[in-house]
């Protein structure tokens, strides 16, 4: 499904973000991508949404060659991605029902449609009774849920969440991370960057952990966490 | 309604000053070469009428026989050229100069023999009346054996040739610049839209809108600008064509196609002026 194998990432003034980074992550799996700020967890799921270039190596997602994407196969990739992220990334003049149709209305879908797909995810994320209000009005988890519906709705094989509960207090926190799981258990693959630990530690999930851009640590391969770090 | 017709109309609510001015820009613009073209349209008129009053005069030898004219009458208007030859004799050129030339009715008419000779006056189709064509025909009616003398307005001609000319170049230089500076405009709207909504952009990459899809209402957006600009010069030229009318000088407004064509000028411009800045600033949105 998503398949790194001997991946470099420089940065554009030099040094390099990710250093040989080599994972696969199945169809349906949850992980969990830990490391610290500037570990290149961002960066990991750039290069998965081909945000930016692979420097070297090969990156795998979903039957795409993102290594070697040309331009105009971009929008399909992520059609078949959702991603959310720490800041939301709402539309401040939309309703959540509106932000949440936009993603269907990008991708040119049936327009007689999206209204009853839209009210399926609302409803999902627990959100079908404020389906009117716009981003202002609702709490930073409500406006998470949007995005998440908004991920939702193009009914993706992966959710990425680049710290999705970054911006979150703890109720928020768990409520959001409970909606992931459940989405995960329905059969999408959800891969999310955190450097909450609590979270980790709370359910039995996979961990792949970076530090300076190598990942030092996956639970996949190597032995359980408490042996592996010192 | 439509995305992209919903999403350029939302520009409009968006920055209603920005989208007024660029309107008004385009509109001035064309309202000046709508000005041009008032002027061109009108001296084209004028020129036509000029033109249809070229005509060559080929003066006969006198005693020349009735049926030898009637015959060479009939062979000039089989000159391509040629639209029509009519044979003036010498006493309707008498009477012809007698009413024209009231000044000189008394001598006239105290004249005891005529000395005004016969002629053929010629006029050709449109599309011939220049120089060349009209030296053409004056050589060749030069070789009847019976004409005298060809008279023609050579100068004349020449000289509505070239404003002619100078008329379609100045058309073309002053309308190419006016262009050229409302492309430049419009791409400065859109590159200002397009950095305004850049949040709004990224969002729409990250759920898998092509490049086009993103592009479309942008174009939407300069096309209708440039419609409008047309529009608004079009009645601005229609203002000043009523008082030039009114104080100046009888003219002539623009033919339906003609309004058409400017409005659908505008248009062009404002596609393309958003279509060239569209692609470059969205690269580094």
């Amino acid at each position: 499904m998503i398949k790194f194998t001997n991946v470099f990432k420089a940065f554009p003034k030099g040094g390099l973000a990710l250093k040989d980074v080599s994972f696969h992550i199945a169809k349906g799996e949850f992980v969990f991508l830990t490391g610290h700020s500037g570990a290149g967890k961002s960066t990991v799921l750039k290069l998965v949404y081909a945000d930016e270039p692979v420097t070297s190596g090969e990156v795998r997602v979903s039957g795409f060659n993102v290594a070697e994407l040309r331009p105009r196969d971009v929008p399909m990739l992520r059609r078949r991605l959702g991603i959310v992220f720490q800041d939301f990334r709402l539309l401040e003049d939309r309703t959540a029902e509106e932000n949440v149709a936009f993603a269907l209305e990008v991708t040119g879908a049936r327009r007689s449609s999206i209204a009853a797909r839209v009210m399926r995810v609302l409803t999902q994320v627990g959100l079908a009774a404020k389906a009117q209000a716009y981003p202002r009005e609702l709490s930073g988890g409500e406006q998470q849920r949007v995005a998440i519906a908004r991920a939702l709705v193009n009914e993706p094989t992966v959710l990425l969440a680049d710290e999705p509960t970054g911006n979150l207090d703890e109720r928020a926190t768990r409520g959001v991370f409970q909606l992931l799981r459940d989405i995960n258990a329905s059969g999408t693959a959800v891969v999310m960057a955190t450097h909450d630990l609590d979270l980790v530690r709370q359910a039995p999930y996979r961990v792949i952990e970076l530090q300076e851009g190598a990942l030092v640590y996956d639970s996949a391969v190597d032995e359980p966490r408490e042996a592996a770090s010192p | 309604m439509n995305l992209t017709v919903r999403e350029s109309l939302i520009a409009f609510r968006r920055a209603p000053l920005l989208s007024a001015l660029s309107v008004t820009t385009i509109a001035f613009s064309l309202f000046v070469v709508g000005l041009f073209g008032l002027v061109a349209v009108n001296l084209q008129n004028a020129l036509r009428g000029v033109a249809e009053r070229v005509e060559i005069v080929a003066y006969l030898l006198p005693g020349t026989p009735i049926e030898s004219i009637t015959l060479a009458e009939k062979d000039i208007e089989a000159f391509p050229e040629v639209q029509s030859a009519a044979y003036v004799s010498e006493d309707s050129a008498l009477a012809r100069a007698r009413a024209e030339l009231v000044e000189f009715r008394d001598v006239l008419q105290e004249l005891e023999r005529n000395p005004l000779p016969a002629s053929i006056e010629v006029k050709l189709k449109p599309k011939f009346r220049d120089v060349d064509h009209v030296n053409e025909v004056a050589d060749r009616l030069r070789g009847f054996g019976f004409v005298d003398d060809v008279r023609f307005g050579r100068d004349w001609v020449e000289k509505l040739d070239r404003l002619r000319g100078i008329a379609a170049a100045v058309g073309i230089v002053v309308g190419a610049a006016f262009a050229v500076v409302a492309i430049i405009i419009i791409g400065t709207t859109i590159r200002m839209a397009v950095l305004q909504r850049s949040r709004e952009i990224a969002i729409m990459r990250l759920v898998g809108a092509t490049n086009g899809f993103i592009r479309r209402p942008f174009l939407l957006q300069g096309a209708i600008k440039g419609m409008l600009g047309g529009l608004v010069a079009i009645g601005l030229s229609y203002g000043a064509y009523t008082l030039i009318n009114r104080w100046l000088i009888q003219a002539s407004f623009f033919s339906k196609e003609q309004a058409v064509a400017i409005v659908g000028f505008g248009t062009l411009i404002g596609l393309f002026g958003s279509a060239a800045s569209v692609g470059r600033h969205l690269r580094r949105v």
